[in-house]
């Protein structure tokens, strides 16, 4: 029961930064622009929590900063993939390589030339405070579990119950024919990639501000691509993605929890395990689930 | 708003220039619609008049020219300010979200919703059923777009631009893609619409379809506003000559023909399609040199399947295919060709073009890898262009200068115009042309009867395979009557008729 909850617990700090950078793959790809460049968004995130969190001692400032640094990187990848119609997945691929330069540059610009920041004082706080036992000690989770699931409940009540949602997808769908009706695809497109990287940039902070406590420019390494797998694998919805994140945040968790010494497993095989289970669900469901049909074409008006 | 008294009209358009690139599409050209009236708009493809409703319905800007909308002058500067001054449009090229709901479609864009912002389908279905009523137009606002047929894909469409509270509805080609049944249906839901005030401008070349539902009739050819004409005044065959330019014989002039040996040969052929279910169940025809042999059938009956086969795109599973006396049958596409077959498919899209390739290029998609294309494994450029360029002013495919532009851009008779071009071009033994004028004005149908004619003059063979009975019956030498996988019955033209042909076609028999 211990190394149940245990799992459990440990899945779901593991889990969460992918699932907030996943819900944002999933808005902006449901409306059509592809973003391969979460894992950028996410180093530039991480980074930006772990400083701001270091200088204010307030780590909910760092989230706060991370979404707003991780909107403003996503802004870049708007104006080349929306209005200047540039090829989406080269423009993700340059995010995800300016990403981690600026945060290490930034880095040593505030650290004295260090490529690690500080360890904050403060971390996200638990949900059962710093004194549980037992199975609240195991279940003790941060805060950005929470908010990680409320985002899913709320991105599928925007996606489905409202008419932003309905638009988003028609967009996604058919820019055209939204475009015909009156909806400004550009518009609604630039907002959906600016809350994905807001949601990767917060993505991020999990990892600095939860996980860990510091920023290294290991902090990030591939919770972006995975999230992008567990948007696939998790069929562009919501509660998929939500899913498929903690699919991976187990296979994290296992690795934690059995790499204690309690079976012999190489500790390197067992750190493989999240990564290759990524690739063997993109092999076999990548060509199952239904991209939304749209996704990944620029829209130009008047292109039969 | 009725204006008894003093009559103004619904659209109206003056001197309407637009120009894409350098290259002129519309030049000062007016249009006067009345309210409560059914007005079409008549040309060949490419004559512009597509790109004339676009500025309409607020997608192109023009270049020159004022809309007035009920006598009030608009600029339509997006498709929102013309559904907000009362214009809807149906494109041909339909603008539905597949995987949403019919109801889902209509409303996108202006949602019933509870408190602003959550969806509220409840009152969206009410809204839709109200409307269907009104007009007839039968459709279930649960289904999805996917699952439904293009007969009510198009009502869907319909019902969209009704929602919006559309005064003046623009139908781009509305019956290029639907069956005979569904196109009667379509012209009583114009009239329920007339009935009830609306205006219906219609874009069209099909002339029939005019006589039976339009007022009044704008021709425009290549860019030029032509005439006005009450269609009550005119006769079909005045407004083919008055869009194409000169007169247009709308039935094929042709000689008596002179077969010799023969050169295609199809025997005892068995297929399955896609499925596995045996479409082809020993179907045999010979085509001899000089004749053209015309496939007479409904849809599904193994034509798509027997020209599948014969271009090797599919495997038989028993009898021979032969051309001058060679086997092909499960060998490659390649050596069809290669064998002295050319081939028209239906889907020009989909099977005779790339789309996204310039027009030189979709010009040598089978020969680019020989003298003069291609000298050493390296593609000569200038040998292509100056062969496309031949090809463009011998064929008269416009726009004129079109060769480095994407096929895509091309009208639908200038792209088959491009197709029939490169294959005859490969001086082919037999060709095979499959619903070769689908979807194509009279001037460019006059045109494709008249090369596959002098194809069989030159002593060629040619197959024709066609849905449409008056092509067969007009243009072929033998008929040859498909039904489940077999030709039931073969006759020469001048002893054929069209009730025998229906009969057999539907499965009947003529003695009966």
């Amino acid at each position: 029961m211990n190394t149940f909850t245990l799992l459990i617990g440990v899945a779901l700090m593991y889990a969460t930064p992918m699932v907030l950078a996943a819900l944002g793959g999933v808005i902006s790809e449901r409306a059509g622009v592809t973003n391969i460049g979460i894992e950028g968004m996410m180093t530039i995130g991480a980074f930006t929590g772990a400083a701001v969190g270091y200088f204010t001692n307030n780590p909910w400032l760092g989230v706060l900063a991370a979404g707003l640094a991780g909107g403003l990187t996503a802004i870049l990848h708007a104006l080349a993939s929306i209005t200047f119609k540039a090829d989406q997945t080269v423009s993700g691929v340059a995010i995800n390589l300016i990403g981690p330069a600026l945060a290490l540059f930034f880095c040593r610009l505030c650290f004295d030339g260090s490529a690690v920041t500080e360890p904050v004082n403060a971390k996200l706080p638990k949900l059962f405070g710093d004194n549980a036992t037992g199975i609240l000690a195991n279940l003790n989770v941060d805060f950005m579990v929470i908010i990680a699931i409320l985002a899913t409940v709320i991105m599928w009540i925007v996606l489905y119950k409202t008419k932003w949602g309905l638009r988003i997808r028609a967009v996604g769908e058919n820019p055209a024919a939204a475009d015909t009706l009156g909806i400004n695809v550009e518009f609604v497109r630039y907002v959906c990639v600016i809350i994905s990287g807001i949601l990767a940039g917060m993505g991020g902070a999990a990892v600095t501000l939860s996980i860990v406590s510091q920023f290294s420019q290991t902090s990030i390494a591939g919770q972006g691509y995975m999230a992008l797998a567990a948007v696939i694998f998790g069929s562009w919805l919501p509660h998929g993605a939500f899913l498929a994140c903690i699919l991976f945040g187990l296979a994290q968790a296992l690795v934690v929890v059995l790499g204690g010494g309690a079976v012999s497993v190489p500790s390197e095989i067992l750190a493989m395990l999240p990564y290759v289970m990524t690739i063997i669900i993109l092999i076999f469901f990548a060509g199952k689930s239904r991209a939304p049909k749209a996704n990944g074409q620029p829209y130009i008006k008047g292109k039969r | 708003m009725e204006h008894n008294t003093k009559p103004v009209n619904a659209v109206e358009m003056n001197g309407i220039v637009k120009v894409f690139g350098n290259r002129p599409v519309l030049d000062q050209v007016n249009l006067e619609v009345e309210k409560g009236s059914v007005h079409a708009i008549l040309g060949e493809n490419g004559a512009g008049k597509s790109t004339l409703m676009n500025i309409l319905y607020g997608l192109y800007q023009p270049d020159g020219g004022t809309i007035k909308i009920n006598g009030q002058q608009v600029e339509m500067k997006n498709p929102s300010t013309a559904i907000a001054t009362g214009i809807g449009m149906v494109h041909q090229h339909f603008m539905l979200v597949d995987v949403f709901t019919v109801a889902e479609n209509i409303i996108l864009g202006q949602e019933t919703t509870k408190g602003g912002a959550f969806l509220d389908m409840d009152k969206a279905k009410q809204d839709v059923l109200a409307l269907i009523e009104k007009y007839g137009l039968d459709v279930d606002p649960d289904a999805k777009i996917e699952d439904i047929s293009v007969g009510m894909q198009q009502r869907v469409e319909i019902l969209k631009a009704l929602y919006r509270g559309a005064d003046i509805l623009i139908l781009d080609e509305p019956t290029a893609v639907l069956t005979p049944q569904e196109i009667d249906e379509l012209i009583n839901i114009i009239h329920n619409l007339v009935n009830d005030g609306k205006t219906i401008l219609i874009i069209t070349h099909k002339l029939d379809e005019i006589k039976k539902s339009a007022d009044k009739c704008t021709i425009i050819r290549r860019g030029q506003y032509i005439d006005t004409v009450s269609v009550k005044d005119v006769s079909q065959s005045d407004l083919a000559d008055m869009m194409v330019g000169h007169q247009v014989n709308l039935k094929v002039a042709k000689t008596l023909m002179n077969p010799k040996h023969v050169i295609f040969e199809v025997d005892d052929l068995h297929a399955r399609d896609v499925r596995g279910v045996e479409v082809l169940k020993g179907l045999s025809f010979k085509i001899r040199s000089g004749e053209i042999y015309g496939i007479a059938g409904i849809d599904g009956n193994g034509q798509k399947e027997l020209l599948e086969a014969i271009t090797n795109m599919i495997h038989v599973q028993g009898g021979t295919i032969k051309i001058n006396g060679k086997e092909i049958q499960n060998t490659t596409t390649w050596n069809t060709i290669t064998s002295g077959i050319a081939s028209i498919h239906e889907d020009r899209e989909k099977r005779g073009l790339i789309p996204d390739f310039s027009v030189e290029d979709n010009f040598v998609l089978e020969t680019y890898m020989k003298n003069p294309f291609s000298i050493k494994g390296l593609m000569k450029q200038k040998a292509i262009s100056d062969f496309a360029k031949k090809q463009v002013q011998e064929y008269d495919i416009r726009p004129n200068g079109c060769e480095k532009d994407l096929i895509r851009g091309l009208s639908g008779g200038n792209q088959q115009k491009v197709i029939i071009a490169r294959e005859i071009a490969n001086n082919p033994d037999l060709l095979i042309a499959m619903q070769p004028t689908r979807g194509l004005d009279v001037g460019a149908i006059e045109n494709i009867h008249k090369t596959l004619l002098d194809q069989r003059d030159k002593g060629k063979a040619v197959l024709l395979i066609s849905l449409e009975l008056d092509e067969v019956m007009n243009v072929a030498d033998t008929i040859g009557v498909i039904y489940d996988g077999k030709i039931v019955k073969e006759m020469p033209q001048d002893q054929a008729t069209e009730h025998e042909i229906g009969l057999l076609m539907a499965g009947g028999s003529a003695n009966e």
